[in-house]
């Protein structure tokens, strides 16, 4: 009954304050000339509307439950010597501003947009250019950050910040962004729940996206591509992943996706083109690769034997290098039901799945672990022969790895 | 010149006449064709060619040119009872076989290379791609040349060419896979540079596909190896490696064939 009454009270509160909220114009001929003094006037569920126009106006601290909505996408220049916006209080919205040029720092985080201790920001259509950080979450909650344009043109890793950042965040949702030209993409440290949804995250320079700790997050139709570095996740449990698409993260150490000490998780859908390695899986546990495509890579999976129990099921591989590598005989992964290029199995029945199982590690790929130099032999006549025998009596290639349901036609 | 040049002609006759190479560039001709219009990319169409080219041309030259120098015997001797100096002769023996095969070899590639133009973005790694082509095409007529100036009996001859072909496009490849295993402890990078040099076999595959997927699959390696094969040094040494392994087999042949009493 207590409950229900202050319930009630704090109800009434808030649309009360909602009635009450009032409306700050801040540009040139407006009632307000700054950002700063709209902010000093304004009190909870106030709306500032800033009309065009660039606003230098040092650090901008926003305590107070405010909206602040851009028209004519205004700038905010943090002339590369403040913190353009710094938020403190919750319930804040931000909506359709420019931000730019942020501070850099060797030291301190500076970012265009910095919350701490907050819940239920939202940032909507922005658009982030040049900055340290774009956006920077720090023990935050119920936060939205949809639809913006985060872009920066970083030159070295040290000098770069990341797009998204999280830092002990819960229940983060992130939508509809194109992030490009930062470290990382998207970062996330022991957030948890982020819900992660159709962004694109392109040629930042070591990691489109890269989380650690970071357990039953979910990651939806997003596109990683011409990353440095690929996409990097660790230390991680629950976490789900589907119809994704990795492209184009080709370089001497990159990876369509590097899994370390990730468990339990789920990858459906997602396709892997053109990556020097699709899915790299060090003491990966327990977690269900299914229905994937693989294309076009250099390795498609190279999966240590530091990894058990995993299952790659129902996938597509094709015109890869390499198929599967791995860096030992032992191993308790299983791989079922999916489709190789490479198979030239018969199928009598004509159920779809080829008599013959395959094996889809090459007894040269296994070498190639070992002594990398090695792979100057690629394509050789006398390689193709080796791999022919090795296939035909395994003695080196770990022998559980094999794929007894192979498809004849790619799984749809 | 005009001696080296009515020989030339007229082997050249001969040698179309007797439609092996009109067969040689039909077979281009098609693989080709079906390669461009059936592949998936057209980069996956070449590495398939890339295949075809170290397998098949090292081995059409060396068995095809063999026999046909042996079959010519004939010809050679009745040609050298006139007034004809033997270096011009042999050297209008050479270019009779060479030119015609890796003749064939060029058009059987460029017209559907032609044909699907508007699919091919890269064209500095098909340029590679036909160069190795005809550089192999001449290494192996040349060795073919001196092995069948060097024996007298046919089979024989055949033997050696098939065990060079099988040397060059297997055995080497066998050979570099042990000293890795064997010395993968130590640097192997410039040895292994060293290594590809010495067989013109190994050197295509590694110029053609370094223009491919090799490059960043490699890692360290790899950065070695573009390097090397990117740089002025690199090319110019691995041109003239090849240029050598025409020129020396020639020589020596030529050597042989002034001295040779048919």
């Amino acid at each position: 009954m207590v409950y229900f009454i202050v319930n009630c009270i704090c109800v009434l509160f808030c649309v009360s304050a909602t009635f009450a909220s009032e409306i700050f114009y801040v540009g040139k001929g407006e009632n307000y000339t700054s950002i700063k003094s709209a902010l000093s006037k304004a009190t909870k569920g106030d709306r500032i509307i800033l009309k065009k126009g660039n606003y230098q106006e040092g650090e901008i601290i926003i305590d107070k439950e405010i909206e602040l909505i851009g028209e004519d996408s205004p700038k905010i220049d943090g002339n590369n010597t403040y913190q353009p916006i710094t938020i403190k209080a919750n319930n804040v919205t931000i909506k359709g501003i420019t931000v730019v040029n942020s501070k850099r720092s060797y030291i301190n985080d500076f970012a265009a947009v910095k919350a701490m201790n907050v819940r239920n920001l939202t940032i909507n259509n922005c658009h982030f250019s040049n900055n340290y950080f774009a956006v920077y979450l720090s023990k935050c909650s119920n936060c939205t950050i949809k639809n913006n344009l985060i872009e920066s043109s970083s030159e070295s890793e040290t000098t770069s910040g990341n797009g998204i950042h999280q830092w002990y965040c819960d229940s983060i949702d992130i939508q509809d962004n194109t992030i490009r030209g930062h470290r990382d993409g998207i970062y996330l440290e022991f957030s948890h729940h982020a819900f992660i949804r159709n962004n694109i995250s392109e040629k930042n320079l070591r990691y489109g996206l890269h989380f650690m700790f970071s357990d039953s997050c979910t990651y939806i139709d997003n596109t990683f591509r011409n990353n440095g570095s690929g996409v990097a996740v660790m230390y991680t449990k629950h976490i789900t992943m589907i119809h994704n698409k990795f492209e184009h993260n080709w370089g001497s150490a990159s990876y369509g996706m590097l899994l370390k000490e990730i468990y339990d998780s789920y990858m459906q859908g997602n396709t892997f083109t053109e990556n020097t390695v699709g899915i790299f899986a060090e003491s990966c546990n327990r977690n269900l690769i299914k229905g994937n495509e693989f294309t076009r890579n250099g390795w498609a999976i190279k999966v240590y034997s530091s990894s058990s129990e995993n299952s790659f099921v129902d996938n597509n591989f094709s015109g890869n290098s390499f198929n599967v590598s791995t860096n030992g005989t032992h191993n308790t992964n299983t791989f079922n039901g999916n489709y190789w290029s490479e198979y030239n199995g018969y199928d009598i029945n004509h159920d779809g799945i080829g008599d013959v199982p395959f094996r889809p590690v090459r007894l040269f790929s296994l070498l190639i672990e070992k002594q990398p130099p090695a792979l100057i032999l690629l394509r050789s006549i006398f390689v193709d022969v080796m791999d022919i025998a090795e296939r035909i009596m395994p003695s080196l290639t770990p022998e559980t790895l094999i794929d007894n349901e192979p498809k004849m036609k790619p799984n749809k | 010149m005009r001696t080296i040049f009515k020989v030339f002609q007229y082997e050249l006759r001969d040698v179309v006449r007797s439609k092996w190479v009109i067969l040689y560039t039909l077979f281009y001709l098609l693989i080709t064709d079906a390669l461009f219009r059936f592949g998936s990319d057209t980069s996956r169409a070449m590495v398939s060619l890339m295949n075809i080219i170290i397998l098949l041309i090292p081995l059409v030259s060396i068995i095809f040119g063999t026999m046909y120098f042996y079959n010519a015997r004939d010809f050679v001797e009745m040609l050298l009872s006139q007034p004809i100096e033997r270096k011009r002769l042999f050297i209008g023996l050479f270019s009779g076989l060479a030119l015609p095969l890796s003749g064939g070899f060029v058009l059987g590639v460029c017209l559907p290379f032609a044909i699907h133009s508007g699919k091919i973005y890269d064209m500095s790694s098909f340029v590679m791609l036909l160069a190795s082509g005809i550089l192999l095409t001449f290494i192996f007529i040349a060795l073919a040349l001196f092995i069948s100036t060097k024996t007298d009996d046919k089979v024989r001859g055949l033997g050696i060419s098939l065990l060079v072909w099988l040397f060059c496009a297997v055995l080497y490849d066998g050979l570099i896979w042990l000293i890795i295993a064997y010395f993968g402890d130590y640097p192997l990078e410039k040895a292994m540079i060293g290594l590809t040099i010495a067989n013109p076999v190994d050197l295509a595959r590694i110029v053609i596909m370094l223009k491919f997927d090799i490059a960043a699959l490699m890692g360290y390696t790899g950065a070695v190896f573009e390097k090397f094969f990117g740089s002025l040094v690199g090319i110019t040494i691995a041109g003239s490696s090849l240029i050598l392994w025409i020129v020396a087999p020639l020589f020596a042949g030529m050597k042989l064939f002034n001295k040779k009493d048919f």
